[in-house]
């Protein structure tokens, strides 16, 4: 299935590493937040991109020196109304995270227009959704009112 | 009163018409009722047991007389008739049709009025003292940091799925709490430093429900500008921490108790030096924009009404005494004074009005309240403005429309929740029991003998009717299959802060009310003097001497 990036559907170039799983030479692989930590360097120094899939308990934190050199982040949304990848989204951008943002789990139309304030761009909608009425959901509103890490001043500061 | 903004419209608007979308695809069946449920909720559309239930916002409390007209419209078109004020200074639907939910959404944007995050895990609204802006004793007009909350809370993308609900109170007077901020998940109480400057106090953790808690005191001074940022902080560390579990661990009381108080206020205090200077710090100018919005209206000049009030207190015509007495609370502004319209009346549930009585009291508040009347928590309407000559002419005729009833803050001016009349979480009715007990005590000498009370019913420990803060609580509980109530004494949601205490075994729905008069005249046997509140009298001498008499004959 495609995802959503930057309000475009794509393919997902990314290919999932399981823990001890065996590491494709080259190509751009998602690896969980143990397994790099645990094997920084090996994933770090390959050809191709590299992501970590964090889970909602995880501390974003333990991955601040590495920021820099990740072109992909994959939150996960466990249940769409467990919200503690929103303030992870928020941490990451704010410490300084420029790559892709991505969130998974049970991602659905209606929470788009905040996932992609606290600064998510790209999106694996859940199996079954249809991605084209889920690009309309950007639009839902043309104002806001907080800093968020799509822009960091309130209303009021802007 | 505020104004909104073309940006606050524009929210309004587009909300309404987000949700004419997901209405549209919920009835399709493109979404189905599990995902459907939290983005009703968010627009304060509840399931109940017989019908959807519809919660609107009313910020802080303050209504003008153009959105009690709209109500009133809502009420006949869409309701049976009427609409309910609740605890939490909002207004309830009972019978609204899942289609007309958006139209009455739009209806209601266009006199600048919501239902956004009045229902959800998510930040609630903002409330505040009945009696803001008029009150003798208050430092500052809390009204505009509650409208600056409205604001920074509406559509937070980071904080709409949280742990569990999340309620924030304000208060300008920080000697006489009439906004019950330490039982909020934050309160925060306008106060002055000693250099005198004026800055926000944070308490958190404060909440009733199951777990009564008091909150605690995590900032006692920070300046005004850093307030959103602070609140910010707050949430970003709940947000991560709070239990998810387990939803009757999940309300920031818990997360506190769980971590401790030291070190959660470590944690906000770490999250919110990070973000201080960032761009969510208040600047004068917005403190100024906001704060113009809510200044007074043109007062006359005056003379001193204090003697006319005493006069109109010894009225020959004793039911215009009873009301003044009761009802008229001393007003900051000479020759004005605040009259409460009770919603406490005898055959109605308590916070009832009918769309007839809502238009009126539209008219009402034009011809003597420059328009504007405030929702109580206790479930009454405030005028703030009422010149006080004027007050037997506005008594006439309240009379006329059944809203004179002068037993503000007595007996059978009782805070009530739904209960198993419309609620799908009730054990027990909570309307009947203060029906009765506006029955057995309609008497306004017998109520005006006993004082002060404030009695609270909830239908079940979820607390809506906040029984636990009650100088007298009622809790309706199930008891092997049957309806029971337990009484409890002894509790204050205001400065002096205490939670009821149970007093023995529940007792059966045709018990409860002869109960009650046993506890009130043992009250009157005991106390020192009049002046010596139920309260005070029951701090003193402790449950035993009620506990003794109610269950006498057991
Ligand atoms: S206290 Fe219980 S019965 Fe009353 S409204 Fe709340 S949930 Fe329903």
């Amino acid at each position: 299935m495609p995802i959503i990036k930057d309000q475009k559907l794509v393919e997902n170039e990314y290919v999932e590493v399981a823990s001890e799983g065996t590491v494709p030479a080259a190509g751009s692989i998602i690896v969980g937040l143990q397994n790099f930590m645990k094997h920084k360097d090996l994933f770090l120094n390959r050809e191709g991109n590299i992501g970590v899939r964090l889970d909602s308990s995880d501390d974003v934190s333990e991955l601040t020196s590495d920021l820099g050199k990740l072109a992909l982040i994959v939150l996960t949304f466990p249940k769409f109304a467990d919200g503690r990848a929103y303030t992870q989204a928020r941490k990451l951008r704010r410490s300084g995270f420029k790559g892709e943002l991505r969130a998974t789990g049970e991602v659905l139309r209606d929470q788009l227009f905040y996932m992609t304030r606290v600064g998510f761009n790209a999106f694996e909608l859940q199996e079954g959704r249809d991605p084209e009425n889920a690009l309309e959901a950007f639009k839902d509103f043309s104002v806001t009112y907080q800093s968020s890490a799509d822009d960091n001043r309130a209303i009021y500061n802007r | 009163m505020y104004q909104y903004t073309s940006t606050d419209k524009k929210i309004v608007t587009e909300r309404a018409d987000q949700f004419q979308g997901q209405v549209t695809r919920r009835v399709s069946g493109s979404v189905k009722e599990l995902e459907f449920k939290p983005l009703r909720l968010q627009n304060g559309l509840y399931m109940q047991l017989h019908a959807y239930m519809l919660r609107v916002n009313v910020p802080y409390g303050l209504l003008n007389s153009k959105q009690l007209r709209m109500n009133a419209h809502i009420a006949r078109t869409y309701d049976k008739g009427y609409a309910h004020f609740t605890t939490r200074q909002n207004i309830q639907y009972n019978w609204p049709e899942l289609d007309d939910v958006p139209k009455i959404l739009k209806d209601l944007a266009s006199v600048e009025m919501h239902a956004i995050q009045s229902s959800g895990n998510c930040i609630r609204n903002t409330t505040s003292d009945p009696f803001a802006g008029v009150a003798r004793d208050e430092i500052e007009d809390p009204r505009p940091y509650g409208e600056l909350i409205r604001q920074w809370s509406t559509f937070h993308p980071e904080f709409a799925y949280l742990p569990r609900k999340f309620k924030i109170a304000v208060t300008g007077t920080p000697d006489f709490d009439r906004a019950a901020v330490r039982v909020h998940d934050i309160g925060v109480r306008l106060v002055k430093n000693d250099k005198g400057e004026l800055g926000c106090e944070i308490m958190a953790g404060g909440g009733l429900g199951r777990t009564p808690v008091v909150g605690k005191v995590l900032r006692d001074w920070l300046p005004r500008e850093d307030m959103l940022t602070y609140l910010d902080a707050i949430l970003r560390v709940y947000n991560t921490i709070g239990r998810r579990d387990n939803k009757y661990k999940a309300r920031i009381k818990i997360t506190i108790n769980e971590t401790g108080v030291d070190k959660f206020r470590a944690m906000v205090d770490e999250e919110f030096e990070l973000m201080r200077d960032e761009g969510t710090k208040l600047t004068q100018a917005e403190l100024d924009r906001v704060s113009k919005q809510f200044v007074a209206p043109t007062y006359k000049k005056l003379a001193s009404s204090d003697s006319a009030l005493t006069k109109f207190k010894l009225s020959k015509e004793r039911d215009f005494g009873h009301w003044v007495t009761n009802n008229v609370i001393a007003h900051k502004v000479d020759g004005y004074s605040a009259a409460v319209i009770s919603l406490k009346t005898k055959d109605t549930p308590p916070g009832d009005v009918s769309d007839t009585q809502l238009d009126k009291i539209a008219d009402i508040a034009d011809k003597y309240s420059f328009g504007e009347a405030v929702v109580t928590h206790a479930q009454n309407l405030v005028l703030p403005n009422v010149e006080t000559e004027q007050l037997p002419a506005l008594y006439a005729e309240l009379k006329e429309w059944d809203l004179a009833e002068g037993n503000y803050n007595l007996v059978t001016d009782t805070i009530c929740c739904p209960g198993l009349d419309f609620c799908a979480l009730a054990n027990a009715r909570s309307i009947p029991v203060a029906l009765e007990i506006s029955e057995r005590f309609a008497d306004l000498d017998y109520q005006e003998d006993i004082g002060e009370l404030n009695l609270k019913i909830s239908g079940c420990i979820n607390a809506c009717g906040h029984h636990h803060v009650g100088h007298i609580g009622i809790l309706g509980i199930d008891r092997r299959g049957k309806e029971a109530y337990q009484l409890m004494l002894g509790g204050s949601p205001s400065d002096d802060a205490s939670l009821a205490q149970i007093i023995g075994p529940a007792l059966a729905p045709d018990k409860i009310v002869d109960a009650l008069e046993t506890v009130l005249k043992t009250y009157l046997g005991l106390r020192t003097a009049p002046e010596e509140r139920f309260l005070d009298c029951y701090r003193r001498v402790g449950a035993t001497p009620f506990k003794e008499a109610v269950y006498a004959d057991n």
